[in-house]
């Protein structure tokens, strides 16, 4: 016991022992139940993406997603098995690294979380995702795309983007039938991300007719392209198919044209941001990008996501924020419905989730994938993204 | 042909930057037997700073060329000044230390000088403005971009004036006399103090010279391109053979040129087996190659004996 310094009147001493009581009882009646501040339940959602190193950009934005998300829960009051809500966001940084993101995985089944949202990669998701399953603690990711992560037999895997099943599928299509590609390059940075779309890009352009000329590797750090690109100019591709994040691809595209590399240059969802357009310059100008889902215009509420962003955060979306807050969303839904925090017993129901998000009504399917993903496909017009086409959701 | 070409140009850009931020590691080497790792953030300071100047100039209309003359003027003096502080509060208290003291104290300033930049500039990638029209000329079917040209030049210019001051001044002899013996040179009357600082100061201004040029070459900066260009250049300079100024630059035009080459040929040259993404591990490859094999590196003699 601390001593005390000064004596306290008789009367809040009282008033201590008499809450005190209280919660001794409250915390008493109801044994199963998680940690409880009085008539309030405390609901923890632990978050994990990049903070620091070269993705520390998207890594901010998905936090900024889950905050809003949080908030907004937060306000409006929700209650559970008649207590008063309060959820709490856990942000840790996996350093999109795959041994960080196991470590951070752990450190939140050891608080015992209700919940994750994330991680942002591909690589920290699928392994932290096998700590969450022994757990038993759901996982939604609104980002990482690569198919493994759904297709390991976990039940407590979702996410609420298209894989890159589906994503190779559409920029297959686009490239050999609106594009009229027949040679294409490839280059993909070697991650779990760029290897995994690389691959379904390959196998659905191959199935289409067209033909890979070149196909060359880089990584996640890099900054000099000048040696894989000059090998690529000498297969003379209609199209490069650049498979990697945005903080790679801009470089690459404007080091590809000081080369002399006139192919068409189509990149993934990790490079379909601003980013990517200030890194490219004029470069990018008339180049694709592809995007899960479809333009933040045209998602049921994105447009007031957008605006509710930039007045809190005094910044543009980068890209996963609105699916991060949806994951928290549909998260939060499904707890609402199992009337419980309580992992084992709401687990069931996000797989049973119907609700209509930001970015689209989730549904999922067994895997915990959505059941209809659409991907959308971009061109860069004097320095914006702006919409092409939806290349349909892509059955299964 | 025109491959080959393109590739030993891209080479020798890279090889140039490699060994102007070699020089840093060597010269401070050569003098203190110490390993400078927080070079390769002085590098990024000086990439940062100049973006911040040319952007803050962009809107005054001055010609890009200008703007990236005035960028490095004022990021030069930024990194001499930031390397005068390093010097003289995480490495002099240390000066009689164990050698492995100064070497963390090293690691402790990168890690915070990386901190430090990732609050001011956030941690966001900045596009580089284009400093240099993008002109290409064409040799025997190669692209070389005006910016590449003036690269090397510069590069080989600025390597130029270093050699002749270290072998040809006061300076440059105070200096050699310090990396012989400094207990000696401090009773023939040299400033060894002051040596020591001149040597970081020199080092840095062709690091902020360097981060000029690979955030207009690869036309990005970002808070965390220090450490693996750092981790290169230090290569470069144990290739060379540490301690040694020509050596330095040798090492760095050579590891350019083996990473480039490297990266373009792998693939034939061990059937698929192993791609371009192999791309770092000739740097260090060629370490450990160097390491086992020749210590002392390509030019150095006496390092076996003071390492």
């Amino acid at each position: 016991m601390t001593p005390i310094l000064h004596r306290a009147p008789r009367k809040s001493l009282s008033l201590i022992a008499l809450a005190m009581l209280t919660l001794g009882i409250t915390a008493c009646g109801k044994k199963d139940a998680p940690p409880a501040a009085g008539n309030e339940l405390v609901i923890t959602i632990g978050h994990a993406a990049p903070l620091t190193g070269p993705q520390a950009h998207l890594g901010k934005d998905n936090e900024n997603g889950a905050v809003m998300a949080i908030d907004e829960l937060n306000s409006r009051g929700m209650t559970i098995d008649g207590k008063k809500v309060k959820f709490v966001l856990v942000s840790e940084d996996d350093q999109a690294d795959p041994k960080t993101g196991t470590t951070v995985a752990q450190k939140f089944v050891d608080k015992k979380v209700n919940g994750v949202v994330g991680h942002l990669n591909s690589g920290t998701t699928i392994p932290a995702s096998r700590i969450y399953s022994e757990a038993g603690i759901p996982q939604i990711s609104g980002s990482a795309t690569n198919p493994t992560y759904t297709q390991q037999g976990f039940k407590t895997t979702f996410r609420v983007f298209a894989n890159d099943i589906h994503q190779g599928q559409a920029l297959a299509q686009f490239a050999t039938k609106s594009l009229k590609a027949k040679t294409i390059a490839i280059v993909d940075d070697r991650t779990a991300y760029g290897q995994g779309l690389a691959d379904e890009f390959k196998k659905a352009a191959e199935a289409d007719g067209a033909k890979i000329v070149a196909q060359e590797f880089t990584t996640d750090k890099a900054t000099d392209f000048k040696a894989i690109l000059t090998k690529i100019k000498a297969s003379n591709p209609d199209i490069l198919f650049f498979s990697a994040m945005d903080a790679q691809g801009g470089p690459a595209l404007k080091q590809a044209r000081e080369l002399g590399l006139k192919a068409t240059f189509l990149i993934g969802d990790g490079g379909c941001t601003p980013e990517f357009i200030k890194l490219a310059g004029n470069a990018a100008d008339g180049q694709y990008c592809s995007l899960p889902g479809v333009p933040l215009e045209k998602m049921p509420g994105g447009t007031v996501f957008k605006d509710k962003y930039q007045k809190r955060y005094n910044q543009q979306i980068q890209l996963y924020a609105p699916y991060v807050y949806d994951a928290v969303m549909v998260m939060a839904d499904s707890m609402q419905r199992a009337n419980s925090a309580e992992p084992a017993k709401y687990l069931p129901e996000v797989g049973k989730s119907q609700y209509q998000g930001v970015t689209a009504k989730t549904v999922f399917d067994a895997k915990g994938d959505l059941a209809s993903p659409a991907v959308s496909i971009y061109q860069d017009k004097g320095g914006n993204w702006s919409y092409v086409e939806t290349v349909g959701a892509v059955s299964k | 042909m025109d491959i080959l070409l393109q590739q030993i140009i891209n080479g020798l850009v890279l090889g140039s930057i490699y060994a102007l931020v070699a020089l840093g590691y060597t010269m401070v080497y050569g003098i203190l037997g110490l390993i400078n790792f927080a070079h390769g953030e002085v590098v990024m300071v000086g990439a940062l700073v100049s973006y911040s100047v040319m952007m803050a100039l962009v809107p005054s209309g001055l010609p890009p060329v200008l703007l990236a003359l005035i960028s490095v003027l004022v990021a030069a003096p930024i990194c001499m000044a930031l390397a005068w502080a390093i010097e003289r509060y995480a490495y002099r208290p240390l000066r009689h230390a164990p050698k492995l003291t100064p070497l963390i104290s090293a690691i402790g300033v990168s890690i915070l000088l990386q901190n430090l930049a990732m609050m001011i500039w956030g941690r966001g990638y900045h596009a580089f403005p284009d400093i240099l029209p993008v002109v290409n000329f064409e040799i025997g079917g190669a692209q070389i971009t005006l910016l590449q040209t003036v690269t090397i030049g510069l590069a080989a210019i600025t390597m130029g004036v270093l050699a002749w001051m270290i072998q040809r001044t006061s300076l440059g002899q105070a200096m050699r006399a310090t990396a012989e013996n400094p207990a000696i040179a401090e009773l023939m009357g040299i400033p060894v103090n002051r040596i020591i600082t001149l040597t970081f100061v020199i080092g840095a201004a062709l690091a902020a010279l360097a981060g000029l040029m690979v955030g207009a070459n690869y036309s990005v900066a970002h808070y965390y391109m220090g450490f693996m260009l750092g981790l290169k250049a230090f290569t470069a300079a144990v290739l060379g053979g540490i301690g040694n100024i020509t050596g330095a630059m040798l090492g760095g035009l050579l590891l350019g040129l083996i990473e480039s080459l490297g990266a373009g040929y792998i693939e034939d040259i061990t059937g698929g087996v192993l791609g371009s993404h192999y791309q770092d591990i000739f740097a260090f490859l060629v370490l450990i190659g160097v390491l086992v094999f020749r210590p002392g590196g390509l030019m150095g003699e006496r390092v076996s004996e003071r390492a």
